[in-house]
């Protein structure tokens, strides 16, 4: 544990050192290390600086409108808050069980969706980092540098979106903020000249998947110490779960478990999430940080997203993923699935189960069904939760006899990691930067911290490796000794 | 038809009584317009659809076609003025596309999209228009309201029923609902009215269907606006012209 390092004893004394930003995605982050004169790690915070306001400017829209209002809170997993809103709407026009047919379209847009954003995440963020070296030439150190030094590997993580990409269009209607799942359904089914094409390349893609998994696996055989080591710390994970304790990332029931592995809670209903999870708020950080309440916000802080869950289901229902995630966790005794670096591991597992799961929903008929919505007893209130590719994510909506929402909550992924990467980034702080002259070589060793968890905290998302990067060394008086800048996102701020 | 007048270089023959936009519509020439609905009398209140006659400007769907006139439409200098004025009714009104349910099936947008509008241009209004959901099966969106008018001279010359008026003037004329509450819940409007096909734009919407519609299906998905303008045109007008009510 790392948390003697959230709040120095005597910060006016201390050199400040900020990261800022270190991401832009979907919203702003920054890091700031306070250092004494002997440089030595004395206080590490990331701060999320967002503020966005959806849970506020949706109030007195009418509740149709939400899933596609809110899905614009992101452009790389816009499905994911498509799919959450639904389905909580789908509890207030009383739809408790949506037709064979909507609800494989919504798994198999969500699966989708789940592919493109594993292998942008993977290909385009993070392999940089981890095929180069976390501290290897700025200017080879991007998705440019790996097409040139490694086409294959390149190649195949834009052809894996792609498909990704393709499969929610032909669901949704559009690749990205599309329309097809509605309160009670979706409106449209899968024809059989969409699904054709997408049969045609789903068992090379399954191929490549698959090749992702075992180049993460290789990665690790290669750096076995200092992948484990990197940001290491124990957690409690959090996922929703399967009723048969399967891996699900469309439906299920609350799952906890603590560092140990103990089942902290299990199989409970999401409607009621507010009873399982609370959330904190800190002074330096827009963004709150939740906890077990049944273990307190000291203690019961968690992670979530593809290593919580590929370590705390049972197993994953599609046979490749299952017996990658068993190599997985028997994997050097285990400890890859401990390590932050280890998420990178897990999404790929995630991807290749994905894939398979495509493949047996487009051999499903259910998908050129007709029986498309349905309707049941009016309710007010409508809680949503699905796996989203960075983590759970919650939505939660009240709607008056007008139709209008009169009141919303929305816990997103990130959040849910918020103290995780906060001890993430304290850790490799203390590893690798403590007591040495800073670097820009080291500072990304924060960023690579960062990227394990969330890609929407990098802005490299768009500048191709030139993440936005302004470290300023100022001393004790305030009077700033050292700046280091590189790439300054030039996108319109509408491009997050 | 014997008599014609000049379109962008073309002849456009036309009917007694016609205006220049009818005559061109129904000849399969589109001229871009906004307020303008084949049932309905011309209003010429949103300018759209201005056209270069000589050396002056005039709408074309309130300007009776004459034999012998030379007409600039599809002009650098009309289009550009066009972009201006529908520019103008986005900067007014709170317009989200993204979010809008009449997005795909919107006349203002799909003309934006057909005259090449690629920004707001001017700043925003952002004006505060809370939105009338208290009728049961209607909702009323302030927010995307363009002023045509169509709807309250649909609910009045059609239905009958008088449920809409423009109030104030200026930069401050907005919709209102003909009711003491101001409020849609008590008015007579059902969803069989005239009133309730009419609207251009999201103001008018029949509740919980938004979306319904997939992408790919919509109105302006098929066709751009221009193509479909001229599949509307030749119709006789169903509106009176006067509304009984009002008259009496």
């Amino acid at each position: 544990m790392t948390m003697q390092l959230e709040t120095a004893q005597n910060p006016e004394t201390l050199r400040r050192v900020a990261i800022d930003p270190i991401s832009r995605v979907e919203g702003h982050g920054k890091v700031t290390l306070l250092l004494d004169e002997e440089d030595h790690i004395q206080q590490v915070r990331l701060h999320i600086v967002e503020f966005r306001g959806f849970e506020k400017f949706i109030q007195g829209r009418p509740y149709w409108e939400i899933p596609v209002m809110v899905q614009r809170l992101c452009g790389i997993c816009p499905v994911s808050h498509h799919l959450a809103a639904s389905k909580a709407l789908d509890q207030i026009v009383g739809a408790h069980h949506l037709t064979p047919t909507a609800d494989k379209l919504r798994r198999l847009m969500h699966y989708g969706q789940m592919l493109q954003s594993h292998a942008l995440h993977f290909f385009h963020l993070s392999s940089p980092d981890l095929l180069f070296g976390f501290g290897s030439d700025m200017a080879k150190r991007n998705i440019v540098g790996v097409a040139a030094a490694y086409p294959d590997v390149a190649r195949q993580g834009v052809l894996l979106r792609k498909y990704g990409q393709e499969v929610i269009r032909h669901t949704a209607g559009k690749r990205i903020h599309g329309t097809g799942s509605i309160p009670g359904g979706v409106n449209k089914n899968l024809s059989l000249a969409e699904r054709d094409e997408l049969l045609k390349d789903v068992y090379q893609i399954i191929g490549w998947a698959r090749g992702a998994v075992h180049l993460t696996k290789q990665l690790f055989e290669q750096n076995l110490a200092e992948y484990n080591a990197f940001g290491r710390f124990p957690s409690h994970t959090f996922s929703l779960i399967r009723a048969d304790g399967a891996m699900d990332l469309y439906h299920g029931g609350l799952r906890a478990k603590d560092m140990d592995g103990k089942t902290i809670f299990d199989h409970v209903n999401y409607n009621h999430y507010w009873e399982q999870i609370s959330e904190e708020v800190k002074s330096w950080s827009y963004m709150k940080f939740p906890f077990l309440k049944v273990l307190g916000p000291e203690k019961g802080w968690y992670r979530v997203g593809p290593l919580a869950r590929v370590v705390q289901c049972d197993f994953i229902p599609t046979p490749l993923a299952d017996k990658e995630r068993q190599d997985f966790m028997a994997f050097d005794a285990g400890n890859p699935s401990g390590s932050t670096l280890g998420y990178h591991w897990a999404r790929m597992i995630e991807m290749l189960h994905a894939a398979e799961a495509i493949k047996e929903l487009l051999h499903d008929d259910d998908l050129q069904g007709t029986d498309l919505v349905v309707t049941g007893e009016r309710q007010e209130v409508g809680v949503g939760m699905i796996e989203a590719p960075r983590g759970t994510l919650i939505h939660h909506y009240h709607v008056d006899e007008n139709d209008q929402v009169i009141r919303a909550n929305l816990i997103v992924s990130t959040t849910h990691n918020n103290q995780a990467m906060n001890e993430a980034v304290r850790k490799v702080a203390m590893q690798y930067l403590d007591g040495r002259k800073l670097t820009e070589g080291l500072l990304n060793h924060i960023e690579v911290a960062v990227r394990a968890f969330d890609p929407c905290l990098s802005c490299a998302t768009h500048a191709l490796g030139k993440m936005p990067l302004q470290v300023e060394l100022i001393d004790a008086e305030g009077k700033q000794i050292d700046q280091i800048t590189r790439g300054v996102c030039d996108e319109p701020s509408s491009c997050c | 038809m014997s008599e014609t007048f000049q379109l962008d270089g073309e002849d456009i023959p036309f009917a007694p009584g016609q205006t220049v936009l009818q005559a061109a519509l129904s000849a399969g020439h589109y001229i871009p317009h906004l307020c303008y609905h084949p049932e309905f009398k011309p209003h010429g209140s949103c300018k759209v659809c201005t056209v270069k006659i000589g050396n002056r400007t005039a709408a074309s769907c309130t300007m009776p076609a004459q034999a012998g006139l030379e007409i600039e439409s599809n002009t650098e200098e009309m289009n550009a003025l066009r972009r201006t004025l529908v520019q103008m009714l986005f900067a007014e009104g709170n317009h989200f596309c993204p979010s809008c349910e009449k997005s795909g099936n919107c006349e203002l947008q799909a003309l934006g999209s057909d005259l090449g509008v690629m920004t707001a241009g001017f700043r925003h209004f952002y004006p505060n228009r809370p939105v009338d959901a208290s009728h049961p099966d209607i909702l009323l969106d302030f927010n995307r309201c363009i002023l045509c008018e169509l709807c309250v001279r649909a609910s009045c010359e059609v239905d009958e029923k008088c449920v809409f008026a423009l109030s104030g003037r200026g930069i401050t004329k907005h919709l209102v609902v003909n009711a003491t509450s101001g409020k849609l819940a008590d008015t007579d409007i059902a969803l069989t009215d005239k009133a309730m096909q009419v609207c251009p734009v999201g103001v008018i919407i029949k509740k919980r269907v938004g979306f319904a519609v997939p992408i790919g299906e919509r109105r302006y998905d098929q066709r751009p606006i221009s193509a479909q303008a001229l599949d509307d045109a030749p119709r006789p007008p169903s509106g009176s012209g006067v509304c009984q009510a009002c008259e009496e």
